[in-house]
């Protein structure tokens, strides 16, 4: 069995090739990438050492995206289920929306470093692609934004927001028109642009460099989360932090902090969608996008299809970081179907202020399966990783309404 | 048939011209018409291409995502195109037959499994488009070991110090990517200085077959004629696209196509 290393961060945990664990990972990927991944590599180990940049993303963190997330207690949600206390860390908080500006941010400020002037990145559900043609916009870069056709009709105001931002919305109507297919199509326009254009993939997947880059950035939501329960608790509690996954990178930042605990003390429980759920329904490994992961294939070793109502979990892959993290024991995963995902969505805004897209919405969905389960000194943390608005209209095609 | 790669390079130069290489989809469209298509072309070529279709091809533009489409769309599996190798080889004892594919295929296949399988349906040669070195290394020993040519490839982005490299873990025949691309895109250099490039990895190792590729077309083949060998792919995977549109037979039509291409390198 692989283990995790103590007091190394997940993201440096892998051999000089980029594998994790043996397994997961690699750079597989055309010849004609490997000098321009190469050098964003030494690009962002010399950054990530670097005060100056650091402080320079703290400060877009902190007043661009506008800083610390909430983290509050939903007191109707937990006497209504009668177990574990229920806590929400309400990404969806942030100037973006969703976690996603993150690595959006950080990806366009490394853009800026490396001297490149066009950036370009899939999006499925809208928001990594929303998010980084704001980045784009803000550091006066060129911005193409990659998106399924299935996906460009059923994220619209995500949509709108991109080329309002003067990014350019590229149609992917290839395949299954959706974020695997988007994910292909932004890979292929990076081999031939290789030489002027900065690759910022939407989740933390890719080759090594891309995914280190994401949950680099998103770890942002651990930190920020470790300082808020020890100022609520005076201690790290006895916890379950719970996320959703579609590629892995708001799960990825909500752990970061907390791996090196034990899973007694701290439990990560991962969400996927039930049909895109490489990493809860046994699924073999695959090479998909640059690495080896848990992802859905045929047998013939054709990526296979998925169905989401959530564009952002409808991907058939998963992160070689969760592929590591599940082998390890370290973490579990678990799926909501997209029936369970509303009725989550449904009883938490009945309930509570929130309104979270239907990415959260499956996170919320085992939290509710969870909870009454537990006693009172459990602590259930769920990352409300991304707003509502995005989903309006399913929700109202699916429910009859949108609360207000 | 031992080296047959070396070997047509080696007729080729006798003629004093490059190597003519095809790449098709095996499956395009059906299982059937693509082994006629490169049957009927065979005549006009040193060395025969089949690319394994994928779904998820990320190193590859609209022509070849078509033509690999439709293959997928007919049902092709790694199995009908070890059988299709093995009657092209039968039917054309001496035409060395190269493999193309992403690893994804290979690894859900596995590896030795996959290589014994080549082995043995007569495959000379393999092209893994994103298994590049040094993570290849395993995979070509194991090529080797078994008689098959493990191609590396080197693009425009390879710096000097890794060409070197790769050259030195590499087989009978070497690839070229002439541009900053996926397949099928215009080339992006004049012809000059791709065989700028191409000379550098010749002076190196002169001995070794460095065949160019990638946007090969009838109107810049000429022009890139001082190379060892020619790749045309998207072009062919174009007329057979336009065939099948134009309801017209594909073979007739990528014969005379192929026939052509061969006129401008003689
Ligand atoms: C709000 C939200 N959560 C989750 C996801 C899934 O991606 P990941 O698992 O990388 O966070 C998305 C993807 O677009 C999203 O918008």
């Amino acid at each position: 069995m692989i283990k995790l290393k103590k007091k190394t961060p997940l993201i440096d945990q892998h051999d000089k090739f980029g594998f994790y664990g043996n397994k997961f990972g690699g750079n597989y990927c055309a010849e004609t990438m490997r000098k321009p991944i190469e050098d964003l590599s030494k690009l962002f180990e010399k950054l990530r050492k670097d005060r100056k940049f650091l402080k320079k993303r703290d400060h877009y963190f902190k007043h661009y995206l506008g800083g610390e997330t909430p983290f509050f207690k939903l007191e109707n949600l937990t006497r209504h289920l009668g177990g574990a206390q229920i806590w929400c860390k309400d990404v969806s908080a942030i100037n973006g929306d969703a976690h996603k500006a993150y690595h959006a941010t950080v990806n366009a400020l490394i853009c800026k470093e490396s001297g490149k002037r066009y950036i370009a990145g899939d999006t499925g559900a809208g928001m990594f692609g929303k998010n980084l043609a704001m980045a784009a916009k803000k550091m006066n870069l060129k911005c193409k934004i990659f998106m399924g056709t299935k996906d460009i009709s059923r994220q619209a105001p995500n949509v709108k927001f991109m080329r309002d931002a003067g990014a350019e919305v590229v149609p992917v109507d290839s395949g299954s028109k959706t974020l695997v297919d988007a994910v292909s199509e932004c890979m292929r326009h990076y081999v031939s642009n290789c030489d002027n254009t900065h690759l910022a993939v939407g989740s933390a997947i890719g080759c090594n460099i891309f995914l280190k880059i994401c949950a680099w950035s998103t770890s942002q939501i651990s930190r920020e989360l470790k300082k808020q329960l020890i100022k609520e608790f005076g201690e790290i509690p006895k916890l379950k932090l719970i996320n959703v996954i579609g590629g892995g990178s708001s799960a990825l930042g909500f752990w970061n902090e907390f791996i090196d605990y034990d899973k007694k003390h701290v439990e990560l429980v991962g969400v996927e969608a039930k049909y895109a759920a490489p990493l809860s329904t046994n699924a073999k490994v695959a090479i998909l996008h640059g690495a080896a992961q848990y992802c859905l294939t045929n047998k013939e070793g054709q990526i296979a299809d998925t169905h989401s109502l959530s564009a952002g979990l409808d991907y058939p892959g998963s992160s070689p970081l969760h592929g590591l993290l599940k082998d390890t024991g370290r973490a579990r995963y678990t799926s909501a179907s997209d029936k369970e995902a509303l009725a989550a969505f449904k009883l938490i805004t009945k309930l509570e202020d929130i309104r979270p897209s239907l990415e959260p919405a499956h996170a919320w969905s085992e939290c509710i399966r969870l909870a009454p389960k537990l006693k009172k000194s459990d602590v259930l943390v769920v990352n409300n990783c991304g707003k509502g608005y995005k989903d309006k209209k399913i929700y109202i095609e699916q429910l009859g309404y949108y609360p207000k | 048939m031992k080296n047959s790669i070396n070997n047509a390079f080696k007729i080729a130069k006798k003629e004093n011209r490059p190597a003519l290489i095809s790449y098709t989809v095996c499956g395009d469209n059906t299982k059937e018409k693509s082994l006629q298509i490169l049957n009927s072309i065979s005549k006009d070529l040193d060395i025969a291409e089949w690319g394994i279709p994928h779904n998820c091809p990320t190193a590859d533009g609209k022509d070849i995502q078509n033509s690999s489409y439709r293959a997928l769309q007919n049902g092709i599996r790694l199995n009908d195109i070890f059988k299709l190798v093995k009657r092209f080889k039968k039917l054309k004892p001496s035409k060395p037959m190269i493999l193309m594919g992403y690893y994804q295929m290979i690894f859900n296949y596995g590896d030795k499994k996959f290589i014994q399988k080549c082995k043995e349906s007569g495959v000379d040669g393999l092209i893994v488009v994103d298994l590049s070195f040094p993570d290849n290394k395993n995979f070509a020993k194991l090529c080797k070991k078994n008689s098959i040519c493990f191609v590396q490839l080197i693009a425009p982005t390879t710096t000097l110090k890794r060409i070197k490299e790769i050259i030195k873990y590499s087989h009978e025949m070497i690839y070229m990517i002439s541009t900053i691309s996926t397949t099928g895109s215009a080339l992006k250099y004049s012809a000059k200085r791709i065989i700028k490039n191409y000379n550098v990895i010749k002076k190196i190792k002169p001995s070794k077959n460095v065949v160019i590729g990638f946007g090969i077309t009838e109107k810049t083949i000429s022009n890139l004629r001082s190379a060892d060998g020619l790749v045309v792919g998207s072009t062919i995977c174009r007329e057979i696209t336009r065939s099948l549109k134009d309801r017209q037979n594909p073979v007739t039509n990528v014969g005379r196509l192929v026939r052509k291409l061969k006129n401008k390198i003689l």
